[in-house]
C-alpha cells in the first residue's frame, strides 16, 4: 500500500509499504530518518518516540496505515535554523548521553514535557520520562539536562 | 507477523459490516496492544478494521453522567476537566496506567479489551488455554506471581491488566456496543468474564461487536474516591494489586460505597462482599479490615502469589481509611503530572 504523511513539515510518500510495517520502520527504512531508534519493539523503552499529530507516541506500535495523512515530527525535526533545540543542547552539555540509543526518544519526550510544563518539578520530570528506559542508567545526567533545558527555555522568551 | 489486509471503513455501520461473519477480522484502536500481539504471533487476524477515525472522540455530559466516545485517547480522558471534576477516580486510574506515549495512542475501547499480560499467553512456544484452547495452563504450576487470586479456574489463572477497567467496574459504567445484531449496552462489571472452562473468551462480547462508547453514571460521592495501585516500580508497570474505591460517610457511618479490585482476577473484581459488610458499618479501620476479610474469604491464592492477599487487604484498608479522613485523604494525593 501507499502511505502519505507529513514528516517534519514536508509531505512524504512511501510506496509498496507492507501492512505489517510500523511507522518506525517506514521512517527509518523508507524515508531515511534513522533518528528514532528500534529497540524493544513493545512500547516499553520509548526509544522510538515521535510526535504524531502533536503528541508523543511509540512509533514501533503504530501500524503504517494508522499514520496515513497524519503529521509526524521526529527527533530530526526538532533543531531549527542550524541550531539545536535547547533540549538537545542541554543533553550534550550535561553528558546525558552514554551509548545514545535511548537519547532521541528521551529528547522528544522531554521536548513535549517542557512545551506543556515549562517549569517541571523533579517528580514531574520523572513521571513524564517513565516510558523511556536508559539501559546505561544515565538518569541523573538526563534529569540534569531536562532541568537545564527548562531554565534556558524560561530565560529565552 | 501473518499477512493481513488493512481496511479503513467510512463509518460505524460499514465497520461492523466489514467484520461481520469474519472471526479472523479484528478492530484496530490505537494498536498499542494488538500490534504488539500480532508481532509476537499471539494475534493473527487476516483483516484489520481500523476504527480510530470513525470512533467518537467526544466526552459529553448527559443528564445522568458522562458519555465517553470509544475513540477517546487515554491521555485525553485523564486530562479532561469534565472527567477530573465528575469522576476523579477514573482520571486517576487511567493516569496510573502505561506511559505518556502509550496513553497518547491508546483508546478507551482498546484499553477495555486489552489482553492479559500472562507470560505464557504472550509466548507462542508455550502451551496456554487462552491462546490455544485445550493446550494446558503452565502458569498454574509455573510463573503466576502476578496472576489471579480470585475467581480463577483450573483452566486459566490470568489477570485482566487494565487499570481503567477497575475504575469503570467500581463506577457501574455501561459499555455501548454496536454489532451485526444491532446495538446494546453491557454493564460493568459484567463485560469481562471469569475464565471457567472457556478462558479464550475474555469478555461477553460476540464476534464482530464494536464498542462505541462508555457511559459513566453520576456518583454523588465521587469527590471522595481514590484509585490506589501497587506495582513493582514507582511508575510504568502493571498493577500487582489495585483498589478503586468511593466512600460516602456521614456521622462516622458508611452510608454507601463502591469498591473494585485490580490485578487479582480475570476481570476487574467488584468487591461485593466487602461493600455489603461496609454499608451501615462504622467508618473505622477495624470495620474496613473486616470488610476486606469478607472479600478475601472468597480468594484462593496460588503458591507463588499468596502475598497478594495480605497486600490487597492492607491496600484496601489504607485506601478506605484515607477516604474516611479528609485530612489524610488530601495528604496522600499522588504526584500530579499534566
Ligand atoms: C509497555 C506497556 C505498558 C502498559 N502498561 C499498562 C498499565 O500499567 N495499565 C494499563 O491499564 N494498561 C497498560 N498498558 C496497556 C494499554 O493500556 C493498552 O495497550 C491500551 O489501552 C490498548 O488500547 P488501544 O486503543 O491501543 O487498543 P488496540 O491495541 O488497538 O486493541 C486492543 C484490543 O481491543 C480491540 N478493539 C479496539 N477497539 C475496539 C472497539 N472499538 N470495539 C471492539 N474492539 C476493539 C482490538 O481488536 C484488540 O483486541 C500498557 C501497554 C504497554 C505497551
Ligand atoms: S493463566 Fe491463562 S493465559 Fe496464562 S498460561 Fe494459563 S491459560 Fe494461558
Amino acid at each position: 500500500m501507499r502511505v502519505s504523511l507529513t514528516v517534519n513539515g514536508r509531505h512524504r510518500t512511501a510506496d509498496d509499504v507492507w501492512e505489517g510495517e510500523s511507522l518506525l520502520y517506514v521512517l527509518r527504512e523508507r524515508l531515511g530518518l534513522p533518528g528514532s531508534k528500534n529497540a524493544c519493539e513493545q512500547g516499553e523503552c520509548g526509544s522510538c518516540t515521535v510526535y504524531l499529530d502533536g503528541l508523543p507516541v511509540c512509533a514501533c506500535l503504530v501500524a503504517a496505515g494508522q499514520a496515513e495523512s497524519r503529521e509526524v515530527r521526529t527527533v530530526e525535526g526538532l533543531a531549527g535554523d542550524g541550531r539545536l533545540d535547547p533540549v538537545q543542547e542541554a543533553f550534550t552539555e550535561c553528558g546525558a548521553v552514554q551509548c545514545g540509543f535511548c537519547t532521541p526518544g528521551l529528547v522528544v519526550q522531554a521536548h513535549d514535557l517542557l512545551n506543556r510544563t515549562p517549569r517541571p518539578t523533579d517528580a514531574q520530570i520523572r513521571e513524564a520520562l517513565a516510558g523511556n528506559l536508559c539501559r546505561c542508567t544515565g538518569y541523573e545526567k538526563i534529569l540534569d539536562a531536562v532541568r537545564l533545558a527548562a531554565t534556558r527555555k524560561a530565560a529565552t522568551p | 507477523m501473518r499477512p493481513f489486509t488493512y481496511e479503513r471503513p467510512a463509518d460505524v455501520r460499514s465497520a461492523v459490516a466489514a467484520a461481520a461473519g469474519r472471526p479472523d477480522a479484528a478492530y484496530l484502536g490505537g494498536g498499542t496492544n494488538l500490534v504488539d500481539l500480532m508481532r509476537l504471533g499471539v494475534a493473527t487476524p487476516r483483516t484489520l478494521v481500523d476504527v480510530t477515525r470513525i470512533s467518537s472522540r467526544a466526552i459529553e455530559e448527559t443528564g445522568g453522567g458522562l458519555l465517553i466516545g470509544a475513540g477517546v485517547r487515554n491521555g485525553d480522558l485523564a486530562a479532561d476537566p469534565l472527567v477530573r471534576r465528575a469522576q476523579p477516580l477514573l482520571a486517576r486510574a487511567v493516569l496510573e496506567g502505561a506511559s505518556g506515549q502509550i496513553r497518547n495512542m491508546a483508546t478507551v475501547a482498546g484499553n477495555l479489551l486489552q489482553r492479559t499480560r500472562c507470560p505464557y499467553f504472550q509466548d507462542v512456544t508455550k502451551p496456554c488455554n487462552k491462546r490455544l484452547p485445550g493446550s494446558g495452563c503452565p502458569a498454574r504450576t509455573g510463573d503466576h506471581r502476578n496472576l489471579a487470586i480470585l475467581g480463577h479456574s483450573e483452566h486459566c489463572v490470568a489477570t485482566h491488566p487494565s487499570d481503567m477497567a477497575v475504575a469503570l467496574a467500581a463506577l457501574d459504567a455501561l459499555v455501548h456496543v454496536e454489532g451485526p445484531g444491532g446495538a446494546r449496552t453491557v454493564p460493568m462489571p459484567g463485560l469481562h468474564r471469569l475464565p471457567g472452562d472457556e478462558p479464550d473468551r475474555d469478555t461477553v462480547l460476540a464476534p464482530g461487536e464494536l464498542i462505541t462508547a462508555v457511559e459513566v453514571p453520576h456518583l454523588p460521592f465521587a469527590a471522595r474516591s481514590r484509585y490506589r495501585k501497587v506495582r513493582d516500580r514507582a511508575s510504568f508497570a502493571f498493577a500487582v494489586v489495585s483498589v478503586a474505591a468511593a466512600l460516602d460517610v456521614a456521622g462516622g457511618v458508611v452510608r454507601d460505597c463502591r469498591i473494585a479490585l485490580g490485578g487479582v482476577a480475570h476481570a476487574p473484581w467488584r468487591a461485593e462482599a466487602a461493600e455489603a459488610a461496609l454499608r451501615g458499618a462504622a467508618a473505622t479501620p477495624e470495620e474496613f479490615a473486616r470488610a476486606a476479610d469478607a472479600e478475601l474469604a472468597r480468594s484462593s491464592p496460588l503458591p507463588r502469589n499468596a502475598f497478594k492477599a495480605p497486600l490487597l487487604r492492607n491496600v484496601l484498608v489504607r485506601t478506605l481509611t484515607d477516604l474516611a479522613e479528609p485530612a489524610g485523604f488530601a495528604e496522600s494525593e499522588p504526584v500530579e503530572t499534566p
